[in-house]
């Protein structure tokens, strides 16, 4: 039962041949079997699911309509806030948080009948490319478990790719759901910026940051991203627009006469072999089923890895100023007369661990009297540059293509002393994030090296998120047709169940 | 190559409200040169007559109609707090002889 897909479940949920708790208790054995190995959740929350599983259930039994994936369990992202359920953003200085509220994701995932069984692992607030940062340990990828399955939302990628739930959430603000798809051979889309309310999502980079579903197939995850999408008042914001018809999109997957854009730039010299393998091969693909393949040229994304690694840390280091151990969160050093500013130093210290302490520093000297014009200036210009490229690019293709990440996952330990390795996986990703764009990775195949995933990246305009679920079911498809097999059947066998 | 010295980043930490560990200040400074030159690459480019774009949307300010709309109770709001006095936030103290 939980090999199948979303939409297969939803639909044996619609006929009666399960139960949402029948369906969710699965899951649930299924994360008491493997979780031991790949470490994707921090927090399950078994009763909590149960009962919520049992509500839908109850409420399909008396005819009530509900949504088309009602019932069918989910994996989180810890960053997202859930009323009484321990939300860290994997941080130590959150550590036995429970939110008084919920996040509109997480409000509009009850109202849609979506079983959320738990917090999922991930960089501590987000920042890092492997999950390695967590304030709790890594995830492990589950294709090779002594390799990281990307991040930060590593925990919620791992968990979708390891059958421990069928969709996830994710949030990305420099390719922190496409990465990790990659890695782990699934779906996973950022939605354009302000598609998705950023209403209880603890922020890193709020100009940036968006969360996004991940599922095992195209329609999968449009069945989740139609969930989520949508205005919202509480966030400023919030696209106040009709959700782009991405199902619709999903299941028509038809991409010819469709214009195709290889971005220059992002290919090629960096790009392991096996990885570019893949996404030529890809390419090939779609120009066989009709689509008009061309080049673009975007010289400034040379320069966008930068300018992401000025901007983004300068807006936590505003951001992260919030976890001051008065109001909530961890307080360490209040002893008798110690004062406020001692205490908040201590404590943020104590709660904050090695990257996020860089990027706060970091940002802290980009916007420093005297630096601010030099770097965080220049980084914003820079922006304006990439929108600019993006602009031209769409003037002659309908959606743009790339390698999700240079690279297959990488070991465990490879990269985490070397920070500026690390921020080189995001190359490809972090344009998207910072012209505000949608962007998906999808599976694109195996690398003849090391027979890992690699991702395919689809990035299309503001607001036209059907764009990508079009091309991405039109090229899915295809793939399917060539290997016989989804490409998680080819992943290793954890846990004694496959 | 850019360098930041340990007392950089210690000034740095200390505007940051970060307390730090002298081996963390020398890694970090140790650290620093690389990051600083990988991102002062935003430099390289001519970016006179550029306009700096510090959001991706064209947004003017956003208001509600003003109607109240329900809101976390005190306990609620309260239920995270390190500690609490009299339905309020107890904090260290912020004034006096510890400055």
């Amino acid at each position: 039962m939980i090999q199948q897909t979303a939409a297969q479940m939803a639909e044996a949920l619609t006929k009666g041949a399960t139960t949402s708790v029948e369906l969710t208790q699965a899951h649930l054995d299924r994360i008491a079997a493997v979780d031991g190995q790949v470490k994707a959740f921090l927090h399950v929350d078994s009763e909590g699911a149960l009962a919520q599983a049992k509500d839908v259930d109850e409420r399909r039994a008396k005819g009530e309509k509900l949504s088309p994936i009602a019932g069918v369990p989910l994996a989180l992202k810890d960053v997202l806030a859930q009323k009484g359920v321990p939300t860290t953003a994997g941080s130590k200085i959150l550590q036995g948080w429970r939110p008084p509220y919920d996040s509109t994701v997480v409000s509009k995932l009850k109202d849609a009948g979506v079983v959320i069984m738990g917090k999922t692992n991930m960089d501590e607030f987000a920042m890092g490319s492997s999950t390695e940062n967590s304030g709790y340990g890594p995830t492990f990828n589950p294709w090779d478990l002594t390799r990281t399955p990307g991040g930060s939302s590593g925990g919620s990628a791992a968990a979708v790719s390891a059958f421990e739930a069928p969709l996830a959430i994710g949030s990305d603000t420099g390719g922190s759901i496409r990465q990790p798809a990659a890695l782990t051979g699934i779906v996973g889309v950022r939605p354009t910026y302000g598609a998705v309310s950023r209403f209880g999502l603890i922020a890193y980079s709020s100009s940036l940051d968006q969360a996004g579903p991940f599922g095992r197939t195209v329609l999968d995850t449009a069945l989740l991203h139609e969930v989520i999408a949508g205005h919202d008042v509480r966030d400023a914001t919030s696209i106040n627009a009709p959700v782009p018809a991405v199902v619709n999109a999903a299941k028509s997957g038809d991409v010819k006469g469709m214009k195709i854009g290889v971005i220059k730039q992002l290919q090629g010299e960096g790009y392991q072999k096996g990885v570019q393998t893949c996404f030529d091969e890809s390419l090939q693909l779609l120009a066989s089923l009709g689509a008009e393949i061309v080049e673009v040229d975007c010289p400034s994304f040379e320069y966008a890895l930068a300018a992401y690694y000025l901007i983004a840390p300068s807006e936590c280091s505003s951001n992260l100023a919030r976890f001051d151990a008065m109001r909530y969160g961890l307080r360490v050093g209040d002893t008798d007369g110690a004062s406020a500013e001692a205490v908040m130093s201590a404590t943020r210290d104590a709660g904050f661990g090695r990257e996020v302490k860089r990027r706060i520093i970091l940002g802290t000297y980009a916007l420093s009297s005297g630096y601010y014009d030099a770097y965080y200036g220049s980084a914003q210009k820079i922006r304006t540059l990439i929108i600019q490229d993006y602009a031209k690019a769409f003037a002659q293709a309908d959606v743009l293509v790339s390698p999700t990440a240079p690279t297959t996952a990488y070991k465990i330990g490879e990269k985490v002393d070397d920070p500026m390795a690390m921020y080189l996986g995001d190359v490809a990703t972090i344009p998207v994030n910072l012209a505000g764009i949608c962007g998906m990775s999808l599976p694109a195949g195996l690398a003849e090296e090391d027979n890992l995933p690699v991702g395919f990246q689809i990035m299309a305009p503001a607001m036209q998120d059907h764009r990508l679920y079009q091309a991405g079911a039109a090229l899915e498809a295809e793939l399917l047709t060539k290997w016989g097999a989804p490409i998680l059947s080819q992943a290793p066998v954890l846990g004694g169940v496959k | 190559m850019s360098s930041l010295s340990r007392d950089d980043v210690a000034k740095l930490a200390g505007l940051a409200r970060i307390e730090m560990t002298e081996s963390e200040l020398v890694e970090l400074s140790s650290q620093f040169g690389m990051i600083l030159d990988a991102v002062a690459r935003v430099q390289e480019m001519d970016l006179s007559g550029v306009k700096a774009t510090s959001h991706p949307q064209p947004l003017e300010n956003i208001a509600r109609p003003d109607v109240v709309l329900p809101s976390l109770s005190p306990e609620d709001a309260l239920s995270g707090a390190p500690a609490q006095e009299e339905s309020r936030f107890r904090v260290p103290q912020i004034l006096g002889e510890a400055e």
